[in-house]
């Protein structure tokens, strides 16, 4: 809850102190300067703009406290409707990409781990690092040039099926992807340094085996906390991904609305993402003891004592 | 179809400069292309066009953005029509139409038949309720009220005749009647939300009609059935002959050029300047022309000491080289202004022999201002450097950059803060400004009233007395004969300029880059898109 409110209140103080507001924005329009000030008052009266900030501030947060989150200034439509509109194709996006990014980052770490040859080993491990530093909407552009442009395998806009959501997705997922291979990698790393490991070695089993079947269930533990870290970087990736891809979704409403200081729909869009952040962190802690059944047995322990 | 080869961006920018090297001005206000003029246009299809920005609003009478006007356009027909070429306004639902001495009063006298998409007969009535409609808009339809500002009263005087009465001299409205902002809708449609409207839930009068529209994802719009009163500067006057036009958002300028290239959409007018290379050849073609109205300018703000003096901005403007800015940095369609109206605009007369680029002059004017050379070269008086601050948003930002190195070789200190439209608005909403930067697009002259005259709507260069230059503008906006109101447009035009009102750069234009087998896509008179020729050939 307090994790919500400081999301909204946070936000809120950062769209005011921004200059420019909804009313100049929205008479102005396009290439047009020529804004008579006296249309630019009412329209500020209407959307109650020209009330101080705390009272601003405080019926909005009222109005929020009952899950209404206001209308945005730029459509006249209800913000939350706008949010619920362009999640499907967010959700399906972030979703393909997070699969994607855990498959990448799980095999890119265990092979990195299991194979022989050094100089092999060393080309994957460097892999990550580089994953993790290059910037989302260059990946897009070099995949929308390679696979939409030269080779015509996908479409380079749109939100028309599982072909357009491809290229977007694959985009997402390498910096993801990298940023849990670099997790995995290092705890794998420390896992297999461990004296169990030595006896699991000792007692004859094989590599695969002792990296497999061992190892990997300890080392997943970290890399499994920083999901919600995962998720926040999935959102931010959507926000780059759907303007260069043309596609709908939270991340074009948010930037629309940011550019519009569109306050109602930016606070709607951050709170969800704060809600989703929250949520992601109490199902890793949920997820915890099927990984690794101490976890439950040492908290029940700990609260008998 | 031509794919793009990895060299291509190096490429590009050799180009460019080689281009910009032998280019001489040509395409501004030419005609668009008909590279199959002879072929007889085929009916049916779909054109997939690209636009770069989401205004999150198609309603005609609401919209104000280049992108949004392309859809917006198509789905309404006006009492007029401005024929590109000569600036000239012909009938189109109007059959004739008459003006009163003192440009107060306008009587039109309407076609009998054509209809809204709904049925409904377009008569005095609905013409009534659409104008009323727009006044009630008030700040959401921006345009639209600016064109109706002073209205008095609407007068039907039968079906088919109409007077609009206003209680100033408005020559202007003549040429506002033939606009896209005060195209016709039907009267249902004055009884729907503005938020409905802006989705797309309005009932035209134009060649197509909206099927759909997506904020942020696009619009689709297809053939208006029965269409039959195309005006008469069209090069036909039947229904339209594209069955769609599916218009697509696409903000990344990669992406929509790599679209084009490879057929993903069929034209756009998004083509960044350095990528118009990749798009010669036989594939595509493409037309610039330059948009009507005020051209780019750097608006003195004339309430402030420094620029209140007229020495100080005339010597600004002469130390400009508006021929070194375009050659070099714009592209080869890019013209450099030679009036405070682009070349494009009615009544427009160059200027070049007052408008001139004379370092030596605007030294000596500063001198005589006492602004002495200092230190670090740049002038001073009294302690004070000859400094001063811009904040904007136009983009190419190189612009003012070449701007700022010239007006050092003067002594003048130019600031730029290139910012987003949000903030270039805020910083200058307080009015304390010394320069602020734009154009206006608008093909009748009135609109050196609305940005330069003391009472405009936007008064760019901050006076607060009126002066001759008032006078005269609000004296061409009461003239109703072409060759009367001719006279006094120039003689304001060019007391712009040597009143040192005027700071002109160069002449914003759009290009259209289409894929060869798209045909008859062409601009209407304010430099907007128009569709209603377009066909695509096999």
């Amino acid at each position: 809850m307090i994790v919500l409110w400081a999301a909204y209140t946070i936000s809120f103080l950062i769209l005011y102190l921004l200059p420019g507001d909804a009313a100049t924005l929205f008479a102005g329009g396009g290439d047009q300067e020529a804004i008579d000030p006296e249309l630019v008052a009412q329209l500020r009266s209407e959307l109650g703009l020209d009330r101080p900030l705390y009272e601003q501030y405080l019926v909005a947060l009222g109005k929020a406290l009952t899950g209404d989150f206001g209308v945005s200034t730029q459509t006249g439509r209800p913000a939350s409707d706008l949010l619920l509109e362009s999640l499907p194709p967010t959700l399906a996006l972030t979703a393909f990409a997070f699969v994607l990014s855990v498959v990448f980052g799980i095999v890119l770490a265990l092979s990195a781990s299991l194979a022989r040859a050094q100089w092999l080993r060393n080309l994957l491990s460097s892999l990550p690092p580089l994953g993790v530093s290059i910037p989302v909407f260059w990946i897009g552009l070099l995949l929308l040039q390679a696979f939409s442009f030269r080779i015509r395998l996908f479409p380079s806009m749109g939100n028309e099926g599982f072909e357009s959501l491809v290229l977007p997705a694959i985009t997402i997922a390498i910096p993801s992807g990298a940023f849990i291979a670099q997790l995995l990698s290092r705890s794998l790393r420390s896992t297999l340094a461990q004296p169990y490991v030595e006896i699991v070695r000792a007692k004859g089993a094989s590599e695969r085996r002792v990296q497999l079947g061992h190892a990997f269930r300890n080392a997943a533990i970290p890399s499994l906390t920083m999901v919600g870290v995962l998720i926040g970087g999935l959102l931010s990736g959507a926000v780059v991904t759907e303007t260069v891809f043309s596609r709908l979704g939270i991340g074009r409403l948010v930037v629309t609305a940011v550019n519009n200081r569109d306050v109602p729909v930016v606070q709607t869009v951050v709170v969800f993402a704060a809600l989703v952040f929250v949520v992601a962190n109490l199902v890793v802690d949920l997820v915890y003891p099927l990984i690794d059944r101490r976890i439950t047995l040492a908290r029940t322990a700990f609260v008998a004592a | 179809m031509s794919f793009t080869r990895p060299r291509t961006a190096a490429l590009a920018a050799i180009g460019v400069v080689a281009l910009t090297l032998t280019a001489c001005a040509t395409g501004a206000g030419d005609p668009a292309p008909n590279a199959s003029a002879e072929a007889e246009p085929v009916t049916g299809g779909n054109l997939t066009f690209a636009i770069s920005v989401d205004s999150q609003c198609i309603d005609p009478q609401q919209v104000g953005n280049n992108d949004a006007i392309a859809i917006a356009r198509q789905t309404v027909a006006s009492l007029t029509i401005q024929d590109p070429e000569t600036g000239e306004i012909l009938p189109w639902l109007a059959e004739e139409w008459e003006v009163n001495g003192d440009a107060t009063s306008f009587t039109f006298t309407l076609q009998d038949g054509p209809t809204y998409a709904d049925g409904e007969p377009i008569d005095a009535a609905s013409v009534k309720t659409n104008f009323e409609a727009i006044q009630a808009l008030g700040a959401k339809a921006t345009l639209g009220s600016s064109y109706l500002a002073d209205l008095e009263s609407i007068d039907v005087v039968d079906d088919q005749t109409v007077t609009i009465n206003f209680t100033e001299p408005n020559a202007q409205f003549l040429q506002a009647t033939s606009t896209f902002t005060l195209g016709l809708l039907s009267p249902a449609t004055a009884a729907v939300s503005q938020a409905d409207r802006c989705l797309g839930d309005y009932i035209g009068s134009g060649p197509f009609s909206v099927q759909s529209y997506t904020p942020n994802e696009g619009a689709v719009l297809e053939r208006r059935e029965g269409y039959e009163w195309g005006p008469s500067t069209a090069g036909h006057t039947g229904e339209a002959y594209l069955d769609t036009i599916t218009y697509k958002v696409v903000p990344e300028s990669g992406n929509r050029t790599g679209s084009l290239q490879s057929g993903q959409i069929d034209a756009t007018t998004g083509i960044a300047t350095a990528d118009a290379v990749l798009f010669e050849g036989d594939d595509f073609w493409s037309v610039n022309r330059a948009n009507p109205g005020s051209v780019y300018n750097l608006y003195a703000n004339q309430s402030t000491e420094k620029l209140a003096d007229e020495n100080v901005r005339l010597a600004i403007q002469k130390g400009i080289d508006r021929e070194q800015i375009t050659s070099t940095l714009l592209g080869p369609d890019d013209l450099p202004a030679v009036s405070p109206l682009a070349s494009s605009t009615p009544y427009f007369t160059d200027l070049s022999d007052v408008l001139e680029y004379d370092p030596d002059a605007a030294a000596e004017l500063l001198e005589e201002s006492g602004w002495t050379e200092g230190d670090d070269g740049i002038r001073e008086k009294d302690g004070e450097k000859l400094s001063f601050h811009v904040t904007y948003w136009q983009s190419p930002k190189e612009v003012l950059e070449f701007v700022q190195q010239q007006l050092r070789q003067i002594g003048v200190d130019l600031q730029l803060t290139f910012a987003s439209i949000a903030d270039v608005t805020a910083a200058n909403a307080d009015g304390t400004y010394d320069f602020s930067y734009g154009n206006l697009t608008r093909a009748d002259p009135d609109v050196l009233r609305t940005v330069f005259s003391v009472s405009g709507t936007s008064n760019a260069t901050k006076r607060t007395e009126p002066a001759k230059i008032d006078e005269l503008l609000d004296e061409q906006a009461a003239i109703i004969d072409p060759a009367e109101r001719q006279k006094v447009v120039d003689e304001a035009a060019e007391l712009l300029i040597t009143g040192g009102y005027s700071i002109p750069i160069y002449q914003l234009s759009t290009t259209i880059t289409a894929a060869s087998k798209v045909q008859g896509l062409t601009f209407e008179a304010s430099s907007r898109l128009d569709f209603y020729d377009a066909w695509i050939a096999e």
